[in-house]
């Protein structure tokens, strides 16, 4: 009798199979619905966008929005300036965060635990509070209006999170594979080129993305330190849009604007999935 | 080829950290030293410091009639095996065994040629094109010795290289390294903590404790006259009866059984006495040692039984012994000899091998 009945349930698809995808499916309308209806209002035209009550699913699909946005106003420069603006931040953030964090996991540093505990803190500290000064920092250095004064600010912003992913990466490296670099011949440099780097691809691409999200969407910097309208990043952009009257809210521009800012950064991950998902280093070690 | 030679070494972490205290050793020509003893005991540290993975905080490294000692590593000319076998993941297996080569600017024509030899040596040839993590363990072991042996380095260095092989393919890889090695006039230092590999492989066998050397001889002559108590215990599976005995007038006391001292000057008034449990045989009618003791406990090893023996006339002390497993021996009185031949005495406070008249 026991048996019979442990056996049945196995024929029809277990609940907790059930569960998960009824949860997943939640999760996903729940990130996701935001997005949708972003990408639902950047194809309607202004009158169902105003209609009253709602209209869900345009009754009349318009590219309207997007191409007021690339010819009534100079959009894509905006995404020029964010583009060039985050891919340096993150070179730079990659640059010199990693020799950074090679040092911090393998050299034995005297003080390791403060400069950690340091960069750790840096991580919690609001940057909000750090405006003030660095606007002081911005006018004496007379960098407003270029893209040095976003570039820096926001690789010093990355930095420590890149400091402290790449640190943990480097620690399950296995020691052996430097050790028999070194008796093989390869002399320092030739070791991170060749041996590291390839290696350390996946975490650098991981962090990598991390630090381009964030210098790309970044705000409030962006808002002051630019004033001028052709060095304006997509954000500042999107924030500014405006209507041709003064209490018209431009919606579906404002739509096609946030679809626009977010396929760079969509594209972006997908090219780069595999590798953040590819273990490398199988293989290197007993596993 | 070239002869290593170690003066003197000394590796200082803190001052309560010493891993190696003091350590001076040659390695000839077509010598297979092996580095032996518990974890701990200063043997991976010795070989990086030969390596040149660690400096040497006091002492000297010397390859032929080089000094070494403040070489980085890629300049010694040494090829190393690791435990873990720290291949280039991302490199095939020809691109592996060719890097330390290319490094060198060697002539692609002679690197091809070299590969070729040590490929076919080792059965590689199919798995030139894969990548590390393709391939098996075994395999994976193969590689990284192809990747030293295609070197022709001065000195190879092993660190427990079969440590991660399972325990039949161990057996198996173990004869192959004695043939590979064997062939080539080359020396090696190998590292382990298993005293079969130490006994199969190597021509001599340093034991290392706690920084020190505590013996550098043949594995025979480990085997059969162990320097002081350590290496006693340490060498012989099962390990060597050590008992703690009064002696008497030139004999040592062991329940009823008066054992003759080796001859010498002076007679202490106690004594480690050791005998290997494959020594202790029962008794023959020439006998004039004889022991009586009672069978407390049998473990079958297949080949033979391991009796622990309680010696009659003492408080408890217990003899084990191994015998054929052709009786059952469980609970019986029996009555064993130990051949005089077979016999180690090690010094109470020191722990060194009383002298003795045998060669």
């Amino acid at each position: 009798m026991t048996l019979v009945q442990k056996d049945a349930p196995l024929d029809v698809v277990p609940p907790r199979r059930w569960g998960l995808a009824v949860a997943v499916g939640l999760l996903l309308i729940f990130s996701l619905a935001p997005i949708l209806w972003q990408v639902l209002t950047s194809l309607k035209t202004n009158a169902d966008i105003a209609a009253v009550p709602n209209v869900y699913f345009p009754r009349q699909l318009t590219l309207e929005h997007y191409i007021e946005l690339f010819r009534r106003r100079p959009f894509l420069r905006y995404m020029l300036n964010s583009a060039f603006v985050a891919s340096v931040s993150t070179l730079l953030c990659l640059l010199i965060g990693t020799p950074a964090a090679y040092a911090l996991a393998r050299l034995r540093l005297p003080g390791e635990r403060f400069i950690l505990a340091g960069v750790l803190i840096v991580t919690l500290f609001p940057y909000i509070l750090l405006f003030l000064g660095l606007l002081e920092l911005v006018r004496t250095f007379g960098l407003a209006n270029t893209y040095l004064a976003l570039i820096v600010p926001y690789t010093a912003m990355n930095l420590p999170l890149t400091i402290l992913v790449m640190r943990s990466f480097f620690q399950q490296l296995p020691r052996d594979l430097e050790d028999s670099a070194k008796i093989d011949g390869y002399n320092t440099g030739q070791m991170l080129w060749q041996i590291l780097l390839p290696l350390t691809l996946p975490a650098l691409v991981t962090t990598g993305i991390l630090a381009f999200i964030a210098a790309w969407n970044e705000f409030i910097f962006a808002l002051t330190f630019i004033t001028r309208e052709s060095m304006k990043t997509v954000p500042v952009a999107v924030a500014q849009l405006s209507g041709t009257a003064v209490f018209e809210i431009p919606y579906g521009a404002l739509a096609a604007a946030t679809v626009v800012g977010t396929l760079p950064l969509v594209i972006l991950v997908l090219l780069f999935q595999r590798r953040i998902v590819q273990g490398l280093t199988a293989g290197a070690v007993k596993g | 080829m070239a002869k290593l030679e170690l003066r003197n070494l000394n590796k200082t972490y803190t001052p309560r950290v010493v891993p190696l205290k003091e350590l001076s050793l040659n390695v000839e020509n077509g010598e297979f030293l092996t580095l032996l003893g518990p974890s701990g005991c200063g043997k991976s540290t010795t070989l990086r410091l030969i390596a040149g993975l660690e400096q040497p905080t006091r002492g000297e490294v010397r390859i032929g009639d080089r000094n070494v000692t403040h070489q980085p590593p890629g300049q010694r000319n040494i090829a190393m095996v690791f435990q873990s076998y720290a291949l280039y993941p991302h490199m095939t297996v020809y691109e592996n065994i060719a890097s330390g080569l290319k490094l060198r600017r060697m002539a692609s024509a002679e690197i091809q040629q070299r590969i070729g030899e040590v490929s076919q040596f080792l059965g590689l040839g199919e798995l030139m094109q894969r990548k590390p993590g393709q391939l098996s363990g075994g395999q994976r072991q193969r590689v990284a010795l192809a990747r030293a042996l295609v070197r022709r380095p001065d000195v190879f260095l092993l660190d427990e290289p079969l440590s991660n092989l399972d325990a039949l393919l161990r057996e198996q890889v173990r004869a192959e390294l004695k043939q590979i090695f064997a062939a080539q006039p080359t020396p090696v230092v190998y590292v382990t903590h298993d005293q079969t590999e130490a006994m199969t492989l190597s021509t001599r066998v340093a034991v290392l404790n706690d920084g020190f050397l505590q013996q550098l001889d043949s594995p025979k002559r480990i085997y059969v006259r162990p320097a002081n108590r350590f290496v006693a215990s340490f060498i012989g599976s099962p390990q060597m009866n050590l008992l703690h005995l009064k002696c008497e007038g030139g004999f040592a006391q062991l329940g009823r059984c008066k054992l003759p001292l080796p001859s010498q000057v002076t007679v202490p008034p106690e004594v480690i006495f050791g005998i290997r449990p494959e020594h202790v045989r029962l008794v023959r009618p020439e006998d004039q040692q004889v022991l009586q003791g009672r069978v407390v406990l049998v473990e079958n090893l297949g080949m033979s039984d391991l009796l622990t023996v309680q010696v009659e006339g003492t408080q408890g002390t217990l003899l084990r012994a191994l015998l054929p497993p052709d009786q059952s021996w469980s609970g019986k009185q029996i009555s064993l000899a130990l051949p005089p031949e077979a016999l180690h005495w090690f010094d109470v406070q020191t722990g060194d091998r009383l002298p003795d008249a045998l060669p």
